[in-house]
């Protein structure tokens, strides 16, 4: 059912009145309630002129204006995700992330993209670039750090309201209409991966326009916690994460682990077990137990200069 | 109307009561005086600034606080474990000592009992106020998680608070009827207000069975509560994955802490009100003296926990542990540490061992100090460990914790509110319990265990 978001005619239109439907994030306009007196496009005549010559302008998902017989335009009925639909997940997936620590040159690329898509302020990130040096003698390297959507995750566990949350399809999401604040979760989290709405937020309107969604985390909502949400929506689009799809070494690989299968932006689909097994994948501090869905490759046989970590000794773990 | 004659009956007790409440005691009720008024009228001024800045905070956001990602809790939450501490203070005194049968503890249990109740009153408004969302609060009952830890915290303080006002108020009916009905010159709503609480007690011998009944049946509920209070908030420490307070030493770590503060609590308001309220023939230097040995005996434990919490990681020297020592000893919180130790630690065990100290100036001292210290301490707790994550922090970022203006406003006010509370409380009801003490005097030398004694062979 979530194909249909793609294949269907997104109904709206070119005038500033129809783009306040479309804001209010309503694909559910039909060609019956969209007229607006004076508009070019759009017929005045709201009674079943099909037959007519009336037309109405409609834009597709991939942007484009048509003009069709406004006779042709029916009403379509979104998939709107329900709030339970969203706290289950999208039904038989297993997302897991898998960062190739070899290719990583600390860019930061993964940041920006992200920062960018979701509207990240500049304060606070949720893909971190860390520089990691595990003891002196050996190699620093750089280490994204996302969420980890731990299978065993401490932060679920200690919320108080349930407004954090583990998914059937592995993700951790945080329901910033339910949160209280009490950052709990932040103190659990080992690794430190989410953020606070310390105070109002700011967001643009490109943010608001899109309506709140856990899937997404924006527009932001005050005093609650936020973090990476291994981008579902994306998902739900057959599309990559944006840290994953901006990182120009396609270092980040995302796929479904029940389709053994991971992807990153160089359009490199890999066997994401057998990956694991052939380059000795871990995860970030195992002992901890929290079971990450983020898998690292060790970085071997690397093409780039690491960190030079003698002058900040301080960073170092 | 009813109520009224039924306590007429036993008029002539009640009357012989009257005539014994002792001059001091009744004095304590009486106007508020100048100095009074103006440490009321000072209190409330801070207590309305500390509103203010609340009022400030609501309106920024926690943006408003010295938190941040990395320093996600600050002096609220510090506030709010060292507040449920102080209110360890009530159950000791009036529980263990009870169960224990130490009956000098009369006098002083309704004052140590009220020192609880304050303390949990302002605990339960500090965590609202260190939510980021107070408006959500109700979240906590339409959605809440039982597995959350919060969630037992919410519903022990609850618990501990309801039972604490419970256990403050029964050994207080027996008074209530005492003030009804003496001759003080009470204003009309306040002698309505000693009706209505004194629930028509007129002090036979069924009423007393079943009061010392309810007390003693408090007094054994009340125990474990406490300890849940203070286990499970250490938990909400403890239950997560951190160096500091990932430690199965906790939980009684901060029963102990709680105990140690909550003494010197009692001893800092017992020297408060002996001077001011003149109560040197009910606060004696007997009961500092007894006080004192406690506090010198929880000092010791305290520091022995304190030590294994720091020995094992200083001499393991876990990688996640590294940073967290060094922090705290030669870092940025090694002023605060070191305080501590001084000041929660060697100087009251100083002021308490030594025979020459150990008297009523010195015992408050260390008393004073002690809560200075254990302040600290909870200081200590919180943030030297928010401090050393596993990961470092990100290169080119500078987190660190200054509490604002705001947070000492907010955290000034709800100390001044503690005071108000109490002050109100104690040019209300008697602050040393007269019944008790009355019952007390004859029998002290001969009646050990009191308390399982059936009081009307004591009272009428």
């Amino acid at each position: 059912m979530n194909l249909d978001r793609r294949h269907f005619l997104r109904l709206g239109m070119a005038t500033a009145g129809a783009a306040a439907v479309a804001a209010a994030g309503f694909e559910t306009a039909t060609a019956a309630q969209t007229p607006a007196p004076g508009n070019s496009g759009a017929a005045g005549g709201v009674s079943g002129g099909n037959a007519g010559g009336k037309t109405m302008k409609v834009m597709t998902t991939d942007g484009q204006l048509l003009e069709v017989p406004a006779g042709q335009a029916r009403q379509i009925k979104l998939p709107v995700l329900s709030s339970a639909d969203i706290r289950q997940g999208i039904p038989g997936r297993r997302f897991v992330m898998m960062i190739d620590l070899a290719k990583c040159d600390g860019c930061g690329q993964c940041t920006k993209s992200c920062g960018q898509m979701h509207f990240i302020p500049p304060d606070r990130q949720w893909i971190r670039v860390f520089q990691m040096q595990d003891s002196p003698a050996t190699a620093p390297y750089y280490m994204p750090r996302p969420c980890f959507h731990c299978d065993n995750p401490p932060c679920t566990k200690v919320c108080p309201v349930g407004a954090t949350f583990k998914r059937e399809d592995g993700i951790v999401l945080i329901d910033n209409e339910r949160c209280i604040g009490c950052r709990f979760c932040m103190a659990a989290c080992p690794f430190n991966a989410r953020c606070f709405n310390w105070g109002p937020p700011n967001d643009p309107p490109a943010a608001l326009a899109e309506g709140y969604s856990p899937e997404h985390g924006f527009p932001r909502r005050i005093g609650t916690a936020e973090k990476c949400d291994f981008c579902p929506d994306m998902a739900r689009q057959g599309k990559l994460p944006d840290c994953s799809s901006g990182c120009p070494m396609g270092a980040i690989y995302y796929g479904d682990q029940n389709e053994d299968a991971v992807t990153n932006s160089q359009g490199e689909t890999l066997r994401f077990s057998q990956t694991l097994r052939d380059r000795a994948a871990f995860r970030y501090r195992e002992d901890l137990g929290t079971q990450p869905r983020v898998y690292y490759l060790p970085p071997v046989n690397r093409q780039y200069p690491g960190p030079d970590l003698h002058s900040k000794k301080g960073d170092q773990a | 109307m009813t109520r009224r004659s039924a306590a007429s009956i036993p008029h002539s007790a009640a009357s012989a009561d009257t005539a014994e409440i002792p001059a001091d005691l009744l004095a304590t009720l009486g106007p508020l005086g100048r100095a009074g008024w103006c440490l009321l009228v000072g209190l409330v001024a801070i207590v309305c600034w500390g509103a203010g800045a609340y009022i400030y905070q609501l309106r920024h956001g926690l943006a408003a606080t010295g938190m941040n990602d990395y320093f996600s809790w600050g002096l609220y939450i510090i506030n709010y474990i060292f507040l449920i501490g102080v209110g360890m203070a009530g159950t000791l005194i009036s529980a263990m000592l009870r169960l224990t049968g130490a009956s000098w503890r009369r006098s002083i249990t309704r004052l140590a009992e009220a020192i609880t109740l304050f303390a949990l009153l302002l605990a339960g408004p500090m965590i609202m106020i260190d939510m980021g969302r107070p408006d959500r609060f109700l979240n906590l009952l339409i959605h809440g998680r039982l597995q959350s830890p919060i969630l037992w915290d919410v519903f022990s303080l609850n618990t501990y608070l309801a039972g604490s006002l419970l256990y403050l108020y029964l050994p207080m009916i027996p008074d209530m009827a005492l003030l009804r009905d003496c001759s003080a010159p009470f204003a009309p709503w306040r002698r309505r207000l000693y009706r209505v609480l004194a629930l028509g007690w007129h002090g036979d011998a069924r009423q007393h069975r079943r009061l010392e009944k309810a007390m003693a049946i408090m007094a054994i509920i009340i125990l474990p509560v406490a300890v849940s209070l203070h286990t499970i908030t250490a938990w909400i420490f403890g239950l997560t994955l951190r160096p500091g307070w990932h430690s199965t030493i906790i939980g009684p770590d901060y029963v102990i802490g709680a105990l140690y503060s909550g003494i010197a609590a009692v001893i800092t308001v017992m020297a408060i009100f002996r001077r001011s309220f003149h109560l040197e023939k009910y606060l004696t230097a007997d009961h500092f003296r007894k006080l004192g040995l406690l506090l010198l005996t929880l000092c010791a434990v305290y520091f022995y926990f304190t030590l294994n919490e720091y020995v094992g990681p200083s001499f393991v020297t876990e990688t996640a542990e590294i940073p967290l020592l060094a922090h705290i000893f030669h870092g940025p919180y090694t002023v605060v540490f070191w305080s501590m130790a001084t000041v929660g630690f060697l100087l009251p065990g100083l002021l308490l061992a030594l025979p020459w100290t150990r008297n009523i100036p010195g015992i408050v001292t260390a008393s004073v100090l002690v809560n200075i210290g254990m302040w600290l301490m909870r200081f200590i707790i919180v943030v030297p460990t928010l401090s050393a994550p596993y990961l470092p922090f990100p290169p080119g970022t500078h987190y660190h914790y200054v509490p604002t203006l705001v947070e000492w406003s907010i955290t000034a006010g709800a100390f001044a509110a503690f005071g108000v509370l109490y002050l109100v409380f104690a040019k209300l009801f008697p602050i040393v319990s007269i019944w008790e003490t009355m019952e007390t005097e004859p029998k002290e030398a001969t009646v050990p265990v009191a308390a399982n004694q059936p009081a009307e062979e004591v009272l009428v």
